[in-house]
């Protein structure tokens, strides 16, 4: 994202013009001056850009290099196969589940928890006794570190644990399911678990973003007799626009790469099975555990590539305008 | 940056335990290589990465072991790095083989992965230097052998068999342990109408419950064909198929309980350890370190002791396979090619007499070496002791002979059997598929 910051230096503005031509004194003051903001950029980017490129961008031309090769992670790769595991990931029905699978968790995450974070930031937001320790309560979830969370819900959720004891105690015991072990069930249980967990982050993104409205705007409608109702449908929402677009390009990102709360809640036979595979547990799976190295790394690729076109179309469609000043602007 | 962090984890983790294994072995063992002409003379550090990673026996018996070792000979100083299975077999130690510095001395389960890692020229060749070991441990050690050479020592062998209540079992009337499949049936009817668990299972984490078809393999496969199927990975013979079958016919009469698909095998209370160790179920098919494994989850240690009791997995009738062949395997360790010679004096020392003695004692596996089964003195032990000593010929688990690739696809579709979307013919196609892949 530094890069387009970096097109206003173009490798030739630096070349000085030939001498003579024009006054002595200004060019070189301006060349001094160009000089100094070179030093700057790469003075205070070469880390950064270091880091990034040792660990994020080499690691990844390794993984789409290992993903061309048959390769068991033991002796250097040698067996080159072109595409072939990219077609056998295609062709498992396994990984087409996983697909399927994160699918659930992108839309289902979108549809629960927007709906619920926008109704509990705006009651958050209204003034109460102990105001600031709901807004604690909401958020602790969310704190929390993901293998906690999930070891928590499996404790919970496991056949006649805390959840069926407690259904059956209020006479719903009909309702009691095999949370975790239902093939059919447990996809949900899962989403259920990962809205429980996130849903927190939503809220106080809502209501940081809530604080940005400005009180005249709703002050003024309330004069002007606006309800309560009138005032959130046509004054905070709009406002709130570019959070909730930002909240959801977060979440969707987040939830195509789910791993740790699906890996640690649901056992290894059920993921096997692809009733709670997610892309980043089927390439653990395969890449480690059956220990094909290339083919998981093929599936971490083809995994980036889906997260990296859904981010691309997220942000030329939906946040065009809201990072439109941060991105395309240049500053002056 | 969050969405590209995924996409590199593989590679990621790679380079970080490549990391955490240089660091961890950085004290001087490089130099020391060379110097194998002279045993003990210069100082070297060896580093031992083995399984025992939970606090308890086995973990302390291996410190104990180092420190012994290290005072014996006080140039060798001991690094050990203790890593829960999954973690150091999957991950750590590929990805330090991988490296130019791998563990000196490593835990190594032979079979099909062993053979890939000699084929990676990753081991040290220790057949001369552990000739007399060999022959005290007998047959046990060829799992550490890869074309007639020795790699590694196992310091734990067992077969597998059914561990069961003998409290249940009186109280169900059924007066002795099955020995046939069909005795086994009427067992499990017997248990029922007392309303307990006939048979736990951890199906959870796949392996416990493939190794109830693997033991149907064993009935239903010769000897020879088992032993074709390790080394050329044919599975052509209709045995295979006939395994599925009888598996299938074992699950119809519902012998396990409830949600098994999702309950783990060890380590925690709600696992299918927990439900034997704590009066929940009657059986349980496992290896000879269940019991250990029971004692970490059990309430009443006490208890336990009192009631837990052994058989082998019963014959079945008119088929082919040896009624006394058994399945089994084993832990051991190798050298890495690179190790200075005293890592092969040190893994001589773990496989002494001596030391299996102590390690027997620990309760958590059974010794190998002759001589220690002396300090065996569980009386479930003891059985499997004697059983392991009276079967005609021990398959190694199938997963681990028919390495990791295969084993996966293997265990994934028996799963699905247990699951009721699986088939005998779907296993092996899956077998077939990734050997191939």
């Amino acid at each position: 994202m530094t890069s387009t910051d970096q097109t206003r230096f173009p490798a030739g503005g630096v070349s000085a013009p030939p001498a003579g031509l024009r006054p002595a004194a200004r060019p070189s003051a301006r060349r001094a001056q160009t000089r100094r903001k070179w030093y700057e950029i790469v003075g205070l980017t070469t880390p950064a850009l270091v880091v990034y490129v040792t660990f994020v961008l080499v690691p990844m031309g390794f993984a789409f290099y290992y993903s061309l090769f048959r390769w068991r992670g033991v002796g250097p790769p040698t067996e080159y196969v072109g595409f072939k595991n990219y077609v056998l990931a295609f062709q498992d029905p396994i990984f087409l589940d996983a697909l399927r699978n994160n699918a659930i968790v992108v839309f289902g995450s979108l549809l629960i928890q927007g709906p619920i974070a926008l109704g509990v930031a705006l009651l958050l937001n209204r003034r109460f006794r102990g105001r600031s320790t709901f807004r604690l309560l909401a958020f602790v979830p969310y704190v929390l570190a993901e293998v906690t969370v999930g070891i928590m819900w499996k404790l919970i959720l496991t056949g006649d644990g805390t959840v069926d004891v407690l259904l059956r105690a209020v006479g719903l015991g009909g309702f009691v399911q095999a949370w975790l072990a239902d093939l059919d069930v447990v996809i949900w249980t899962l989403l259920f678990v990962l809205t429980w967990k996130y849903v927190g982050f939503a809220i106080i993104l809502l209501l940081a973003g809530l604080s940005n409205v400005p009180d005249e705007l709703t002050e003024a409608a309330a004069i002007d007799g606006a309800s309560w109702w009138q005032i959130q449908r046509h004054i905070t929402l709009p406002l709130l626009g570019p959070t909730i677009r930002i909240w959801m390009f977060l979440s969707m990102i987040g939830s195509l790469q789910v791993f740790d709360v699906v890996w640690v809640t649901s056992v290894p036979a059920v993921r096997s099975l692809g009733a709670s595979a997610t892309m980043a547990t089927y390439m653990v799976d395969n890449g480690f555990f059956a220990r094909l190295w290339g083919y998981g790394n093929a599936v971490a690729v083809i995994l980036f590539v889906i997260s990296f076109v859904a981010a691309l179309l997220f942000q030329r469609f939906l946040l065009r305008r809201d990072i439109e000043g941060a991105i395309t602007r240049r500053a002056n | 940056m969050a969405m590209k962090r995924r996409a590199g984890a593989v590679l990621a983790l790679l380079m970080t335990s490549a990391l955490v294994a240089a660091g961890c072995s950085g004290g001087g063992d490089d130099e020391a290589a060379d110097t194998g002409s002279e045993l003990y003379k210069n100082p070297v550090t060896l580093t031992w990465w083995h399984n025992a990673s939970q606090d308890g026996p086995g973990k302390t018996y291996w410190e104990k072991v180092a420190k012994d070792f290290s005072t014996a000979h006080p140039t060798v100083k001991i690094e050990i790095e203790a890593i829960e299975t999954n973690q150091l077999q999957r991950t750590r130690l590929p990805a330090a083989l991988l490296s130019n510095d791998p563990p000196d001395i490593f835990q190594a389960w032979g079979g099909g992965e062993m053979r890939e890692q000699v084929e990676a020229d990753y081991l040290k060749d220790i057949t001369e230097q552990v000739k007399g070991e060999v022959a005290d441990i007998g047959s046990a050690s060829e799992i550490w052998q890869v074309n007639g050479k020795q790699y590694g020592l196992p310091f734990r062998m067992g077969i597998e068999g059914v561990w069961y209540n003998k409290d249940m079992f009186a109280k169900a009337g059924i007066t002795a342990p099955p020995t046939t499949f069909d005795e086994l049936n009427a067992a499990v009817a017997k248990l029922k109408a007392t309303n307990v668990i006939p048979i736990a299972l951890g199906a959870g984490d796949k392996w416990p419950a493939a190794h109830w078809w693997y033991n149907f393999a064993l009935r239903a496969c010769s000897v020879d064909t088992l032993k074709k199927a390790t080394t050329d990975r044919n599975f052509d013979d209709p045995c295979f198929v006939k395994a599925g079958q009888d598996l299938k016919a074992f699950i119809d009469t519902k012998p396990f309980q409830n949600n098994f698909i999702a309950t783990p095998g060890q380590n925690d209370p709600t696992s299918a350890n927990g439900l034997l160790a704590n009066g929940k179920a009657a059986m349980e098919l496992m290896g000879d370190w269940n019991r250990g494994t029971l004692d970490t989850v059990a309430t009443d240690k006490a208890k336990l002791a009192k009631f837990l009791g052994w058989f082998p997995v019963p014959a079945i009738s008119g088929s082919a396979g040896d009624p006394k062949a058994a399945l089994g395997g084993g832990d051991g360790f190798a050298c890495a090619k690179q190790a200075p010679a005293e890592c092969v004096e040190f893994l001589k020392y773990i496989v002494s007499p001596e030391v299996q003695k102590g390690y027997a004692a620990t309760g958590t596996g059974l010794p190998v070496a002759k001589g220690a089964a002396d300090g065996v003195t569980d009386p479930a032990l003891k059985s499997i002791l004697t059983a392991t000593s009276d079967a005609t010929y021990v398959q190694l688990w199938l997963d681990t002979a028919y390495g990791s690739t295969v084993g996966n696809a293997m265990n994934d579709a028996i799963v699905a059997i247990f699951a009721g979307n699986g088939s005998p013919e779907k296993v092996v196609a899956a077998m077939k598929a990734a050997a191939s892949k």
